[in-house]
């Protein structure tokens, strides 16, 4: 199979020099010389003197998009743009290193600049425009499933290859079949795309379960390549059939295993012309070439030859890497990064005053002071000795990114059963955990929920005072709406999410529901509705974490903590140590 | 991919009726207050927006004025109109409707507008060069990947939007001129979560999914391809359709001022917006607005229930207090008010 591979991604880098600005390429393998085989042939394929640009991780907006040329605005008195890479590299290719970890706001221009072909900034005192007609090759080194470029930037590569664990001994240098590149190219715009065999990509892409309607514009220009690069004038279905392989099954989220036909493995070969299918129904349809029977025919040839490529298992693992992304956004969109002046990495700079704990960009200071030196030694004031007058409005200050702060929600069952039981261990514990809190700077809030509905006693706040106060007042006794409490803390756990900060839910309760959510009694009802919203909880993928309040571990509390994805801990053994320790170790 | 010089034109976008629909509200009403268009990758939504501005018939503007300031709202004037009616007439010409790109990694001086250094160099002249917001002064304000914006940039946006007039100081520049524009806004929602109050600011909020139908996506793909293959042909394909709209957009202008708003629709308008307990009076107004509008568009006299039934997905689904399972669910639950609502 990985002879295979290879031979597929020596064909993608073919079709790429064919067609570099409408194809891309994403390659998955850790640097080594698998690596360095597959770019050497990248690179000997191109026209001459289109050698590559590469793209470091973290690189600032003035060089990538373009911005203020400081020496020589200094020189010259007045602004003076300097090109950003994008802009350069127009015509040729651009190699982004460590692809799977480009921040996605630098994909985002990235993608920005590959829909429009131009550079479009608004930069230090100037809108740069330019065209930029790149083809990007992506270096994914990642290990792990979830280290992947940004799915945006993927969505705008066609061939996405992965030679993950081929060794060198698979990457045969003679597997690439030297071909006429700049005839290709120059054959590449009279090249005529027949309505069936773009209905056929467009099948097969519908089959596999390909959802971006990019993908089928990326097929339809590698099919085109094909073309050219077979010396033909028009796409026919060996070309389609190419680009189903290395476009559109790269991309597969459905594979309908057919065990009983054997899969093509050269499909360009083995795949039958369309015009043997069967065409009585096709000659009732007069006028239209784009009969039905023949294209789902097509399609079903398009079908096998990207089948074959998707080796098995593939499929299993793909949804487990689905899986895990989701929850890694789910987690990223809990824990969400958030800017700020004082503390964390560096991401950028932005014009500001500087107050105290704002740090001052001095590059990026002088910068802005540049272009205005002239102007300003020629003002009045301007001291004779001054070089150089920087003035508050130059000031740049440096942006950081840092973990945003946790807020803390308590969600105590106040009910009849609990108060009875141990509301008075349970106030001695939130406080407990409340002067932890404290310590690190974190904010609590507090909902009760007791009677029929939940109640937020104290919203989000950083005083601990008010968090004791509140906590102390709290009465018990009634019956436990749980439902209520669960949705209560939930909805704070949005709010609190949506102010760039981290909530983490700590219920305190045995579990036991009564009262359903819309406030009638009865056990099985009430206990159900808890259950659906702690399911909820879990969607939402909030962290949170269930202290049993009942007398001895409850199987109810312990459900429940499992359906909301919740650490579970007895408080008959959480002594308040135990508790905080617990808190500071449920992931935010 | 290719070097585009055209935009694909509006009336060969297939499908996305919601998206397309919202749009067009948008260039009849600008105070139903912009457009968010949210979905999947690859759907078109800045195609759609992008494809607008050459939709848009042309407006009257002030001559020479850099804001674009409207020769018959004289309460909307910038500084420099006002001064120069005093001197004398005002020249109106006919410009193009503005549909400004607000690229990310902009920076402030160049949304806000800053001192022009070249005037400033030879003349010694302290003039003010005005920005994006300028620019985008009775026309779009267009950000792809709005969820990306820099925070600093977004509060900017904010408060223009809120205000409607930008303030500028800076560079011993003090400047204010008005800045009242559409912000449309497109984004996927994976990449992160809007702010509430930037969310706020867009009147209607679409969803754009994948089309599901083999057929349809063939024609997608079908016509991007024409496309690719001849701008200049496929857009004059397209160009009768194209200015039909144009007509119905101009025609719908004229016509709304008298699209009546009867006492029952504006009764359901607001049961409905209590029935999901959307906040504030945002909701109800865009509601509103949006149903006159689409009155206006399809040249009715008065709003019924067909057009608020129509709108109340776009006007409402972004106002509702968040599910946390996903944004369809607030497409449905404003779907499963609405037929309740009129099946009552």
């Amino acid at each position: 199979m990985s002879e295979g591979r290879w031979a597929d991604a020596m064909r993608a880098v073919a079709l790429f020099a064919v067609d570099p600005a409408g194809l891309g390429i994403s390659l998955r393998v850790l640097p080594g010389p698998v690596r360095d085989r597959f770019l050497t042939t990248l690179n000997a394929i191109q026209p001459p003197g289109n050698k590559p640009r590469r793209i470091p991780l973290h690189i600032s907006d003035d060089r990538l998009l373009g911005g203020l040329n400081l020496p020589a605005t200094l020189r010259a008195g007045r602004p003076v743009a300097a090109r950003g890479v994008l802009a350069e590299a127009d015509g040729g290719m651009v190699l982004l290193a460590m692809a799977e970890r480009i921040p996605a706001a630098t994909a985002a221009r990235l993608c920005a600049v590959l829909d429009n072909g131009e550079v479009v900034a608004e930069r230090d005192g100037m809108a740069l425009r330019g065209r930029a007609s790149i083809g990007v090759v992506a270096l994914d080194e990642g290990i792990e499933p979830d280290e992947r470029p940004a799915a945006a930037l993927l969505d705008r590569l066609a061939f996405l290859i992965d030679l993950t664990g081929a060794s060198l001994s698979d990457a045969d240098p003679a597997a690439f079949v030297a071909c006429d590149v700049p005839s290709a190219r120059a054959r590449l715009v009279s090249v005529t795309m027949p309505d069936e065999i773009l209905a056929a990509i467009c099948g097969a892409a519908s089959s596999l379960g390909v959802g971006s309607m990019r993908a089928h514009f990326l097929a339809v220009h590698a099919a085109r390549a094909a073309a050219s690069l077979a010396g033909r004038e028009v796409v026919t279905a060996d070309d389609a059939a190419v680009a189903a392989r290395l476009v559109l099954a790269p991309r597969a989220t459905i594979v309908s295993v057919d065990s009983s036909e054997p899969l093509p493995d050269q499909p360009q070969e083995d795949a039958p012309l369309p015009g043997e299918s069967d065409d009585s129904a096709s000659s009732e349809n007069g006028n239209t070439r784009n009969d039905a029977a023949e294209a789902r025919d097509l399609g079903e040839i398009l079908l096998q030859a990207a089948k074959s490529s998707i080796p098995a298992g593939l499929l299993a693992q793909l949804l487990a890497s689905n899986a895990a992304r989701a929850v890694a956004e789910g987690r990223a969109g809990a824990g969400a990064p958030r800017q700020s002046t004082r503390r964390g990495r560096p991401i950028g700079v932005r014009a500001g005053a500087l107050r105290s704990g704002t740090r001052l960009n001095l590059v990026e200071t002088l910068r802005a002071a540049a272009p205005w030196q002239k102007l300003r030694q020629r003002a009045p004031t301007a001291g004779a000795a001054a070089r150089i007058i920087v003035v508050p409005d130059d000031f740049r200050i440096v942006r950081f990114r840092r973990r945003s702060e946790t807020t803390t929600i308590f969600v105590v069952d106040a009910s009849g059963s609990t108060a009875l039981n141990r509301l008075a261990e349970v106030k001695g514990a939130v406080e407990l955990v409340l002067a932890d809190c404290y310590v690190r700077r974190d904010r609590v809030a507090l909902i009760a929920f007791r009677g029929i509905k939940a109640e937020l006693l104290l919203p989000p706040t950083g005083s601990l005072v008010r968090a004791k106060r509140s906590l102390a007042a709290l009465p018990g006794g009634g019956a436990t709406p749980l439902a209520a409490g669960i949705d209560a803390a939930l909805s704070l756990a949005d709010a609190v999410r949506r102010r760039g900060q981290c909530p983490v839910v700590i219920f305190l309760s045995d579990g036991r529901a009564n009262i359903a959510r819309d406030g009638t009694p009865g056990r099985v009802r009430a206990e159900a509705d808890a259950l659906q919203a702690a399911r909820m909880m879990r969607a939402a993928s909030v962290a949170c974490m269930l202290v049993d309040a009942s007398p001895r571990p409850a199987a109810s509390a312990g459900r429940l903590a499992a359906e909301m994805g919740a650490r579970y801990l007895a408080l008959p053994y959480a002594d308040a140590e135990a508790l905080s320790r617990a808190v500071r170790a449920t992931p935010a | 991919m290719p070097h585009y010089s055209r935009a694909f034109p509006f009336s060969a976008i297939v499908g996305q009726d919601e998206m397309k629909l919202a749009l067009l509200i948008a260039a009849i009403d600008p105070s139903v207050g912009g457009v968010l268009v949210f979905g999947d990758r690859g759907t078109g939504k800045s195609t759609a927006v992008r494809a607008l501005a050459s939709l848009l018939p042309p407006m009257r503007a002030i001559s020479g004025c850099s804001y674009g300031c409207d020769p018959a709202v004289e309460s909307a004037w910038c500084e420099d109109c006002r001064t120069q009616a005093l001197q004398g007439a005002l020249e109106s010409v006919a410009r193009p409707v503005p549909v400004i790109d607000l690229p990310l990694g902009a920076t402030e001086d160049r949304v806000v507008g800053a001192l022009d250094l070249e005037r400033a160099l030879t003349s010694g002249e302290k003039s003010f060069e005005p920005g994006l917001l300028a620019r985008a002064h009775r026309g779009f304000l267009y950000v792809d990947e709005v969820n990306l914006l820099e925070d600093h940039i977004v509060d900017l946006l904010l408060d223009v939007a809120a205000s409607g007039e930008n303030v500028v100081e800076r560079e011993g520049l003090s400047v204010r001129h008005p800045a009242r524009f559409v912000l449309i806004g497109s984004g996927n929602p994976e990449e992160g979560e809007l702010r509430p109050q930037l969310l706020d600011r867009f009147g209607l909020a679409v969803d754009v999914r994948t089309p599901a139908g083999l057929p349809e996506r063939i024609e997608v793909v079908r016509r991007r391809d024409a496309f690719e293959r001849d701008p200049a042909g496929f857009s004059t394909t397209w160009e009768p359709a194209d200015a039909e709209i144009r007509r119905q957009i101009v025609a719908a202008r004229a016509w709304l001022p008298r699209v009546e708003m009867p006492d029952s629709v504006l009764h359901r308008a607001a049961e409905l917006c209590m029935k999901l307990g959307t906040d504030g009076l945002r909701g109800e107004l865009t509601l509103m607005r949006a149903a006159r509008a689409l009155a206006s568009l399809e040249g009715a006299t008065a709003a019924d229930d067909s057009h608020l039934r129509r709108v109340a997905a776009p006007a409402l689904r972004h106002r509702l207090r968040r599910n946390p399972l996903d944004e369809a669910v607030s497409t449905t639950r404003v779907e499963r008010a609405v037929a309740e609502l009129f099946a009552a």
